[in-house]
């Protein structure tokens, strides 16, 4: 056909395709040590079962927890879990940041024609964070069946949005733990327990923790819209603290606004960066 | 602006300064007010297009610094900075194409894949089109004498090797200026001498704009029409070689420069 498209070719490639490129090359890459990547994919396998195991063992004792019953929690578990374990396939790669930065390589980011964060988020990307996704899959696969649920299309709707906005969600807090590898190298770990510890924080039904937690994790840490309100919705479940009934959709809004706040945090980073003296 | 070229620079700057803030464990020879560290001082540049520069000056001199703000790395503290018509750290990601970067010190090479791998990356990371591409790596395969390794991981090339591949990855896109950060630090004489030959060749085929930085008085003296003296931040000599071994040798003459003795007032 006739190429009409006058369009000069000077655009940098686009962040997507830059970061699948990148994934590309370094699964290639982590694919040379064959057996290290299988053993570490099987053990990534068992460890995310442990959390469910618990579950089990708790719910063996007692019928329900905070008024959740055991598919109920189990559903909690699946959506939070599978949104993260997605985001962590996906963002991890900003865990190596701090060392970029340390020694200097991040320098090496900066001069290459695509997205910085592209980069990043796909730096040193390895097939066996796939492990992590079979034991949120089939706890949530489980959970579904088991519920005494009459599924319509808005309540499927939601249930689908809730895994796309919390993995959205953990995405921007991925990148702004990034940031505060700028701010200080050395915070890595204050920063994984950041992302980690709000995990663990909307695992379980969140009326265990009490209502002033509970409000606070809702309004101050915006990581209890990943499973919470929404699948209050889902379930049919009442709000055990009363909040208003608009924020069971809320999802999309939270997640946007934090994507947002971490685009903006992550440009001033790459424009107050101060490489390392060589 | 200021003064009448016959060309537009293609590296243009006016008092490119940069200050970092203070940090422990530095040197704190110059203070700025507010307590920062100031690397680049109230630098001006201006290099036409073709020409290859030696830019020279003892260690901590500011030389990577002043790099790292012409590639967008580092956004300068004050002062103009323009590249090719780019402002270097507002349009980096547009102004990553038109340049080249070789950092002696490091290797943007992917270290686990075979050195191909990593050309054919940055292929489609460069949208470079594939008969240029082709084209190129051949040329660069044949003047490097790349050919042996290229099929071999990163991480089992030698020194030599892998500066070579490095420099052809800052080349394949067609860069039109090009810096090249001690590039034959730490090489042997064969590699050292390889890549000195194939620079200037460089630029006399292409025309590409090379500032190179080191410290080996055999790089200047084979390649560099024109040299760039700082210390302490400040331009200390700017002027043709000749000028510069007019009446002794070039060794001598560095070493004074390196002491910190200015020989042109450049700045007036
Ligand atoms: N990221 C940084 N933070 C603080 N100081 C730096 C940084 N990078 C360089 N410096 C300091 O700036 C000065 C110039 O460094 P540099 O440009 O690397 O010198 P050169 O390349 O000429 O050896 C040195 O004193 C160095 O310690
Ligand atoms: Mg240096």
């Amino acid at each position: 056909m006739a190429d009409t498209t006058t369009e000069p070719d000077d655009r940098p490639l686009w962040g997507p395709t830059a970061y699948l490129l990148l994934v590309r090359i370094w699964m290639r890459a982590a694919s040379q040590y064959r057996v290290s990547l299988l053993l570490t994919t099987v053990a990534q396998l068992f460890t995310t079962c442990l959390d469910l195991i618990a579950i089990l063992v708790i719910y063996s004792h007692v019928r329900t927890i905070g008024g959740f019953t055991l598919p109920e929690t189990l559903y909690l578990y699946g959506t939070t879990r599978l949104a993260f374990a997605v985001s962590d396939a996906l963002a991890s790669g900003v865990e190596n940041l701090a060392t970029m930065i340390r020694l200097g390589n991040f320098d090496l980011v900066l001069i290459r024609p695509v997205s910085s964060l592209a980069q990043v988020l796909a730096d040193q990307f390895t097939p066996k964070r796939f492990g992590k996704l079979a034991a949120p899959v089939l706890t949530l696969g489980w959970a579904i069946d088991a519920l005494p649920l009459h599924w319509t299309a808005a309540k499927a709707a939601v249930a689908i949005g809730t895994v796309v906005c919390g993995l959205v969600l953990y995405c921007a807090l991925w990148v702004l733990t990034g940031c505060i590898s700028f701010i200080a190298v050395d915070a890595q770990e204050v920063a994984n327990s950041f992302t980690y510890g709000s995990e663990n924080a909307t695992e379980y039904p969140l009326s265990i923790f009490g209502r002033p937690l509970g409000l606070a994790l809702t309004f101050v840490l915006p990581v209890a819209f990943v499973t919470w309100q929404p699948s209050l919705y889902v379930l049919g479940h009442p709000d055990p603290f009363g909040l208003p009934e608009f924020l069971r959709f809320a999802s999309p809004a939270a997640a946007a606004v934090l994507s947002g706040l971490a685009a903006l945090a992550w440009r001033a980073c790459i424009r107050h960066y101060r490489s390392t003296g060589s | 602006m200021t003064t009448t070229s016959t060309t537009d620079p293609i590296i243009l700057a006016e008092g490119l300064t940069k200050a970092f803030g203070s940090s422990p464990g530095r040197f704190r020879r110059r203070r700025t007010t507010d307590g920062g560290f100031t690397a680049v001082d109230g630098i001006d540049l201006r290099i036409a297009p073709g020409e290859l520069v030696g830019y020279i000056g003892p260690n901590g001199a500011g030389k990577s610094t002043t790099i790292k703000m012409l590639t967008g790395i580092l956004t300068p503290t004050s002062g103009l900075l323009r590249v090719a018509g780019f402002e270097p750290q507002r349009d980096r990601v547009r102004l990553a194409r038109r340049i080249g970067v070789v950092f002696g010190q490091r290797t943007t090479l992917w270290w686990d894949l075979p050195l191909k791998d990593s050309f054919t990356l940055l292929q489609r990371l460069y949208r470079i089109p594939p008969d240029r591409f082709g084209e190129n790596l051949a040329y660069y395969t044949a003047a490097l004498d790349l050919g042996e390794f290229l099929d071999r991981p990163v991480r089992q090339l030698s020194l030599g090797q892998r500066m070579r591949g490095d420099i052809t990855a800052a080349l394949l896109h067609d860069p039109a200026v090009v810096y090249l950060d001690e590039p034959t630090i730490g090489l042997d004489v064969v590699s050292k001498h390889a890549v000195r030959e194939f620079l200037s060749d460089l630029n006399q085929r292409t025309g590409t704009t090379i500032l190179l930085t080191t410290h080996d008085i055999a790089d200047i003296e084979r390649l560099c029409s024109r040299v760039v003296a700082i210390d302490h931040g400040r331009v200390t000599y700017d002027g043709s070689i000749d000028d510069l071994r007019a009446d002794r040798d070039l060794e001598t003459v560095v070493r004074e420069l390196y002491l910190g003795r200015s020989l042109v007032d450049t700045t007036e």
